[in-house]
């Protein structure tokens, strides 16, 4: 059985012509997005300022009523 | 008022809605191509003829291009969501917390299983298991649109949450109502049919070029007839949930239906434009300056009450009535803006008053301060708004928007049906002059699709939640200097994908249907 998918798989690859360019985007895209834009450029705002779910609600809280006035 | 940081709030909206953009111009070709294929495939299947397979194979292709490309450009949209929007995605809480998260993994493993048998399996599989694998891809690709469409619905018409002051979010209390919203359904139907209109454009546009290059005549003659047919099919179901849109945006966004026909002064038995060029004089809403230079209603009389209000006769209100208020609605009498910002300062009053009782260990008062919060929650955002014009979005941007998608809408129902009439007379290859207005039309196949996000998103100004939050509120503190440049490199990152699918997809469709 799992021979079987191994084969379908191996054998699907070798054949690609265009998908070969395209899971070379593919992957040099994810790479941008994950491993450079996400760590570098997109950290989570609440997550690398606050460490519990009780001061993210705080600060939020105070955020909202803070720009009100 | 604390000093808002203007340049912030731009750029972040400016990359949300550039990314969001560049994002719609990969998706609804994939919808669409994938209905065309499976079709393709279908009537191979049914028929055993070869001619059907190479053509099924050709548009795979190109479904394949556009798929791998596009595939998870749309997560970006998250993580401006926790950087640049922090203050929104924790507020909204649940809505693009889990639903999101397991959609997202079924799609993906759905599309990973039978986007691989797809493509892959050609003899391999049995005919009819290859068949059910195409569908099913198409059908994965089509619901990992439902629930960002759902929460985008939810945005315009919040209902089913509720907002719980201890942890400053919005509580799921009735899924079934959140997901069966009809403004989710109708937006889900609208989106998806506008992927399936440009699909069959895309389809009709590149077999005409074949007809014009006198190739492959007979795939591209298949491949007309069935663009053409969905196309009709299509058109006259995007027409169809557009209506039930201008509908819904009566009912809940009655500014936005105002700014897409640029009424200022409500009336009853209200016309609706077919076309109109505004008058650029008009700046304040409350002069007596004309909006308009010139403009033509539809010839029925009081459509846009209709449309509306299903009512020929229904007051239809405009920017000047939604600000003042006074006039009936279901719900009684509609407030002025400065009774709604007077209950939006109450509110927000209140949950700081529940914050120091909290602190304070008073209960009572909390008790107190969370009722009164609550009974003026449905005015929120109206809290952060000082003067009644910022209630009103672009009326340019949105007004001509609007315009453009409907008028183009009717245009491609023309271009279908005498596309099928042509085919029908077996003599389409030698009506140049439609081949070319086919291939030319590709293009506003998408410009169409933006247009409506434009009347969806700019139409909702200043909320990012209907009256609960408008988009100052929902920003993150920090820099404008960062989210200009994360601007900048996103912009670099879609156009280098952009220039690859154009030419990859330009390539394949030069080799025609006989490699595939
Ligand atoms: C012909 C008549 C049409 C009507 C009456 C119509 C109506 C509307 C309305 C009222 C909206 C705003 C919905 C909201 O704010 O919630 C909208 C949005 C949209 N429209 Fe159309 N539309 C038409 C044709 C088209 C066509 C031809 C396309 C593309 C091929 C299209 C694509 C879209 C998209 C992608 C959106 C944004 C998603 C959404 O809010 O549903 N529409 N349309």
């Amino acid at each position: 059985m799992f021979n079987k998918l191994y084969i379908f798989y191996r054998d699907g690859f070798k054949n690609m012509t265009v998908g070969k360019t395209l899971w070379l985007i593919v992957l040099i895209k994810l790479f941008i997005m994950f491993a450079i834009l996400k760590v570098f450029f997109f950290p989570d705002y609440l997550n690398t300022n606050f460490d519990s779910d009780e001061s993210k609600a705080n600060h939020v809280r105070q955020e909202l009523i803070n720009k009100s006035n | 008022m604390e000093l808002l940081d203007v340049s912030l709030l731009g750029w972040s909206r400016a990359q949300f809605a550039m990314t969001a953009m560049y994002h719609w111009l990969f998706v609804p070709l994939t919808l669409g191509l994938g209905i065309v294929m499976s079709v393709m495939e279908t009537l191979y299947v049914k028929t055993g003829k070869e001619e059907w397979k190479k053509a099924t194979k050709f548009w795979m292709t190109l479904f394949g291009v556009n798929f791998a490309i596009g595939v998870a450009t749309g997560i970006i949209l998250e993580f401006e969501f926790g950087t640049n929007w922090s203050n929104y995605s924790w507020f909204v809480g649940d809505i693009f917390g889990a639903p999101l998260a397991i959609e997202g993994i079924m799609a993906f493993f759905m599309e990973a299983t039978f986007i691989s048998i797809m493509f892959f399996g050609w003899n391999k599989v049995s005919q009819k298991f290859h068949l059910a694998s195409t569908w099913l891809t198409v059908l994965g690709a089509t619901l990992s649109a439902l629930w960002i469409l759902v929460a985008n619905a939810w945005m315009q018409y919040p209902i089913g949450m509720e907002f719980n002051p201890d942890m400053t979010r919005n509580e799921m209390i009735d899924f079934w109502s959140i997901l069966l919203s009809p403004v989710a359904i109708n937006k889900f139907l609208h989106t998806v049919f506008s992927g399936w209109v440009l699909g069959a454009l895309f389809v009709i546009g590149v077999s005409a070029w074949f007809l014009l290059k006198k190739r492959d005549t007979d795939f591209a003659l298949r491949s007309m007839k069935v663009g053409a047919i969905f196309g009709v099919i299509a058109t006259a179901l995007i027409i169809l949930t557009g209506d039930g849109s201008a509908y819904h945006v009566s009912q809940k966004q009655p500014m936005k239906l105002a700014v897409m026909e640029g009424l200022y002064e409500g009336k009853t038995n209200a016309d609706l434009l077919a076309f109109g060029v505004l008058n650029p004089d008009k700046k304040v809403y409350n002069d007596s300056i004309d909006p308009f230079l010139m403009k033509m209603p539809v010839p029925v009389p009081g459509m846009l009450s209709f449309l509306g209000y299903r009512d020929f006769d229904a007051f239809v209100p405009g920017i000047k009535d939604i600000i003042e208020g006074g006039y009936e609605t279901p719900k009684g009498t509609a407030l002025p803006f400065t009774e709604k910002k007077a209950r939006g300062k109450a509110a927000i009053r209140a949950l700081a008053d529940y914050q120091k009782a909290m602190a304070a260990k008073d209960t009572i008062s909390a008790a107190t301060y969370k009722a009164v919060l609550k009974e003026n929650y449905a005015y929120f955002g109206y809290g952060y708004l000082e003067n009644p014009e910022e209630l009103i979005p672009n009326v340019p941007m949105v007004f001509y928007s609007f315009h453009f998608m409907v008028g183009l809408g009717m245009y491609f129902l023309a271009l279908f049906v005498v596309v099928l009439f042509f085919v029908y007379r077996k003599n389409i290859e030698k009506q140049k002059w439609l081949l070319w207005i086919s291939l030319l039309t590709i293009p506003l196949g998408y410009v169409a699709g933006e247009l409506g996000w434009v009347v969806a998103e700019v139409g909702r100004q200043p909320w990012a939640i209907q009256d609960v939050l408008p988009v100052q509120a929902a920003i993150s503190n920090i820099s404008s200097e960062s989210v200009k440049l994360t601007f900048f490199l996103f912009l670099i990152l879609f156009t280098a994908l952009l220039v690859a699918e154009v030419r990859i997809m330009l390539k394949q469709i030069k080799k025609g249907p006989e490699t595939h």
